[in-house]
């Protein structure tokens, strides 16, 4: 009997110490990461890097600004394109969705989310590139609008969910229309929840890369012609990290340390909002 | 009626005020219709944003299917079953790729879920709440690095590691096994499986944690009362009951690997052929796509390339619905069982 | 004769709480010993103490002894897994393991010490349900899904899981207050009968209860032990005030 005890307090130990191991071999690698990135980024960054766009294959030197400022330029389109009709989406279920409509609206988005992002790509590709005639700017930033709208809906949607009826009705009561009590009433008091769901969703496309190889399809001098193909940071680290040229690998390290840094500034904004909320 | 702005009737005396609704009805649906209106556009406007969803994803659907026609048309099944892809021939046969994308997408789960499921326990199970919650955070960041960065990694670290340790080790002790077979390359199916296992272990272990965190306290009680140890509490306990909603992350996670493009192409060596060997190249559908889409030499060319885009998004949309039966499957249970 | 529980000034603080202030008290065997008192009072904490169910918490701190036929189970070299095999509980909600069948749940806990025969698990299945009074119920659908059995023999089943790995004392919290009055009435003719074989230890904010089913009563009061004694003789002639303005439902 005393045996037996013994032997499954042995098993739970082994087990135990393999699920110890477990988590150990799912933070090394991504220690691993971050270590090669703020090494090889944080030895290759300098003030070039910031303020000239690649040099010519072969030559040393050069830096992203363009693709810093062509992501910036696609990442503010694509959200003006899917914040609205993410957010309004979400009001429509909230307010007037009946229950079939907002159930088959709902599992689009959770499908349309799931969709592999270079579909995406593509699909934007036929809407847009092939009757424009040519790779744009534009419809990189719809292919990524694409993937925020299903983000900014459901998190919106939930924010929404939690503002209080009694809030909702006293407005009416007063005799505010609906429209001005959406707007004004119900948004307002999720601001913030809404704001982390928006921050979050640009973290999410701000290093998208595979629904941009067709439609933005990537540049190497500056362009700001939304009809015509832009830089992107996350491309031009993919172009020069397959690339057999030492000096453009560091290129990508210093652009890997630039993307990390700015989604990890977004998402920690987006845990500090969600977290301020939860306290009022 | 509780719409209208009422201004008419607040600022007349009393006595107008009843004169107004009862003698003349008219004034009063006017101004509510004018509410109402408003309230209609508006309506109508969030409307139009929220079923724009239905709508583009029925365009997407559509594009693909009406796009990939010349070559389901050209081929049949001859497509999926035929591994010559010849754009110059325009002959097109997508089993390499399909190939690929199966074998690094269920080798990459294999490995992850003992890993994903295990985290997932210490989290909820093993560690105290802090630290617990800790290790959860950095899992999450895992899950917010984009794919390309997981590339240049894979490509620039990993690789060469694989080329130059793993890889001859594999070959010089298991090389009589065909699965290690072949010169060390370091892009390889083996790298593929290794980067597509990192990218996602986060999904699925915080899924799973999510599902471990519904199990209720009373289920755990139960079997530390029977005289249960940790382990066997989660045995008996905390996995069957938790079991369908850990299967929908795992499933979640299969749909990540299938449809994962950048990483991938970066690291697996875009060759197309069926081999055993984990230590030789091969090739992706995303990543054909990724690689020859925007370079397409003929119509026929474009044609299967949307083709291969149509069997990804049919195949991830399966998945998709299926993790989601699953994991609301669960929720339903742990509300029922907290009755 | 000695006490079969002797709980021997017994505290248990969570964090700041000071939740059990040293409680003494002897169980004897074979014995049902009833704990009451208004809710909060911490005679679900003391309960859970007996058998280091506070050990899943680390925010729970003991002291103190429990003896268990004489043996401290707060001793260092005490494994609390072998402890629990001795002192079994069954919890205020019914909670049957929802994924496995009737006849699973009964051997649950049995299993655990290794292979079982089949038949020997047949016969723990038939002897367990039948102390319970839930053989004839179920014994047709011994495969089916434990959830689709009512509340109360949703409980019953529990019970029998914690009697078929044949424990010494059973510690019961609350284990009628989530069921209907039949089931209740079932539950406590249950209790008198497993007292032949069991030392019962039961938490219940039912003083009627309390006062049917047990042989020793003791009153918790804001984590004091305020008085123990025989069942009929706490409930005629208590010796504390407290007591006496519970009892006679003055407050609590």
């Amino acid at each position: 009997m005393m045996n037996t005890v013994t032997l499954r307090n042995l098993k739970n130990s082994l087990i135990t110490v393999s699920m110890v191991c477990a988590t150990v071999a799912v933070l090394v690698p991504l220690g691993l990461i971050f270590f090669h990135i703020m090494k090889m980024g944080a030895s290759s960054i300098n003030l070039d890097f910031f303020i000239h766009i690649p040099k010519p294959t072969g030559e040393t030197g050069g830096g992203m600004a363009n693709g810093m400022v062509g992501s910036a330029l696609l990442i503010a389109l694509a959200s003006t394109i899917g914040i609205p009709v993410g957010v309004f989406g979400a009001l429509y279920l909230v307010e007037f969705g009946g229950s079939r409509a907002s159930n088959a609206i709902r599992f689009a988005a959770d499908v349309l989310a799931g969709v592999p992002s270079i579909i995406t790509g593509m699909v934007a590709y036929t809407l847009l590139v092939v009757p424009m005639k040519g790779f744009s700017a534009l419809a990189g930033a719809v292919a990524l609008a694409l993937i925020m709208v299903p983000i900014v809906l459901r998190t919106t949607e939930e924010q929404l969910k939690m503002v209080p009826g009694s809030l909702r009705e006293a407005s009416l009561a007063l005799g505010v229309p609906l429209w001005r009590t959406c707007l004004k009433v119900t948004l307002r008091s999720a601001t913030k929840g809404v704001m982390t769901g928006i921050l979050l969703s640009i973290a999410r496309v701000a290093g998208e890369t595979a629904p941009l190889l067709f439609t933005a399809l990537g540049n190497q001098f500056w362009s700001h012609k939304l009809t015509e193909p832009i830089a992107a940071m996350p491309l031009q680290i993919f172009n020069f990290a397959i690339a057999p040229y030492e000096d453009w690998h560091r290129l990508a390290w210093a652009g890997a340390l630039v993307l990390v840094t700015v989604m990890f500034a977004l998402s920690l904004t987006a845990r500090y909002l969600g977290r301020s909320k939860q306290q009022s | 009626m509780s719409n209208h702005t009422g201004d008419l009737t607040i600022s007349q005396p009393p006595g107008c005020t009843e004169n107004t609704v009862t003698n003349e009805t008219p004034p009063a649906p006017i101004a509510s219709t004018k509410g109402l209106n408003a309230d209609l556009v508006f309506k109508g406007v969030t409307a139009a944003f929220a079923f724009s969803i239905l709508v583009i994803l029925a365009l997407m659907a559509l594009e693909m299917v009406k796009e990939s026609l010349p070559t389901i048309k050209a081929f049949g099944w001859e497509f999926i079953n035929s591994s010559d892809w010849n754009p110059v021939q325009d002959t097109f046969g997508a089993l390499p790729y399909i190939w690929g994308s199966v074998v690094s997408s269920i080798l990459a789960l294999a490995l992850a879920t003992p890993l994903s499921v295990g985290t997932a326990l210490f989290i909820t199970e093993i560690a105290p709440r802090k630290f617990g919650g800790v290790v959860a955070s950095l899992v999450e960041l895992l899950a917010a690095i984009p794919s390309v960065i997981y590339g240049l990694w894979g490509v620039l670290v990993m690789a060469p590691w694989l080329q130059q340790t793993v890889q001859p080790f594999l070959i010089e002790h298991f090389g009589f096994l065909p699965f290690f077979q072949g010169a060390p390359y370091g892009v390889s199916m083996l790298a593929a499986v290794f980067i597509l296992m990192i990218m996602v272990i986060p999904i699925i272990t915080s899924i799973t944690k999510e599902v471990l965190l519904a199990v209720p306290q009373s289920q755990r009680e139960a079997a530390i009362a029977l005289g249960a140890t940790r382990w066997e509490m989660i045995r008996m306990a905390v996995l069957p009951y938790g079991r369908s909603g850990i299967l929908g992350a795992v499933i979640l996670g299969l749909g990540r690997a299938i449809g994962e493009t950048m990483a991938v192409t970066m690291v697996i060596g875009n060759t197309p052929q069926i081999s055993l060997s984990l230590l030789s190249p091969a090739y992706t559908m995303p990543s054909v796509i990724a690689n020859e889409f925007a370079e397409t030499t003929s119509k026929l060319h474009a044609s299967a390339l949307m083709e291969i885009g149509l069997i990804l998004l049919a195949v991830t949309l399966v998945i998709n619905v299926m993790a989601r039966l699953l994991l609301w499957g669960m929720t339903r249970q742990a509300a029922g069982g907290a009755k | 004769m000695n006490p079969k529980v002797k709980i021997d000034k017994l505290n248990v603080h969570f964090g700041q709480t000071h939740a059990v202030k040293d409680v003494s008290i002897d169980v004897p065997e074979n014995t049902v010993t009833a704990i009451i008192g208004p809710s909060g009072c911490g005679k679900s904490t003391m309960l859970r103490s007996l058998n280091r169910m506070h050990d899943l918490f680390p925010s729970a701190r003991v002291t103190g002894k429990v003896l268990l036929d004489g043996g401290d189970i707060y001793d260092r070299k005490v494994d609390p897994v072998s402890i629990r095999r001795r002192v079994g509980m069954v919890f205020q909600k019914p909670n049957p393991f929802p994924a496995m069948s009737i006849y699973d749940n009964v051997v649950a806990g049995y299993k655990l010490n290794g292979r079982v025969k089949k038949s020997d698990a047949d016969e723990i299945v038939e002897t367990s349900l039948r102390r319970v009074a839930l053989w004839d119920e179920v014994k047709d659908r011994l495969k089916n899904n434990s959830m689709e059995l009512s509340g109360g023999q949703q409980q019953r089943l529990c019970i029998a899981r914690t009697i078929a790995v044949q424990p010494e004392v059973i510690l019961m919290d609350e284990p009628a207050s989530a069921l209907d009055p039949i089931s209740t009435l079932k539950i406590e003719e249950l209790i008198e009968e497993l007292a032949e074989k069991y030392t019962i230890i039961i938490v219940t904010h039912n003083m009627q209860q309390a006062a049917r089913v047990s042989d020793y009563t003791a009153f918790f009061y804001m984590g004091d032990l305020i008085e123990w004694g025989e069942t009929k003789k706490l409930f005629t002639t208590p010796e504390k005030k407290q007591t006496e303005d519970y009892i006679t439902g003055r407050f609590g």
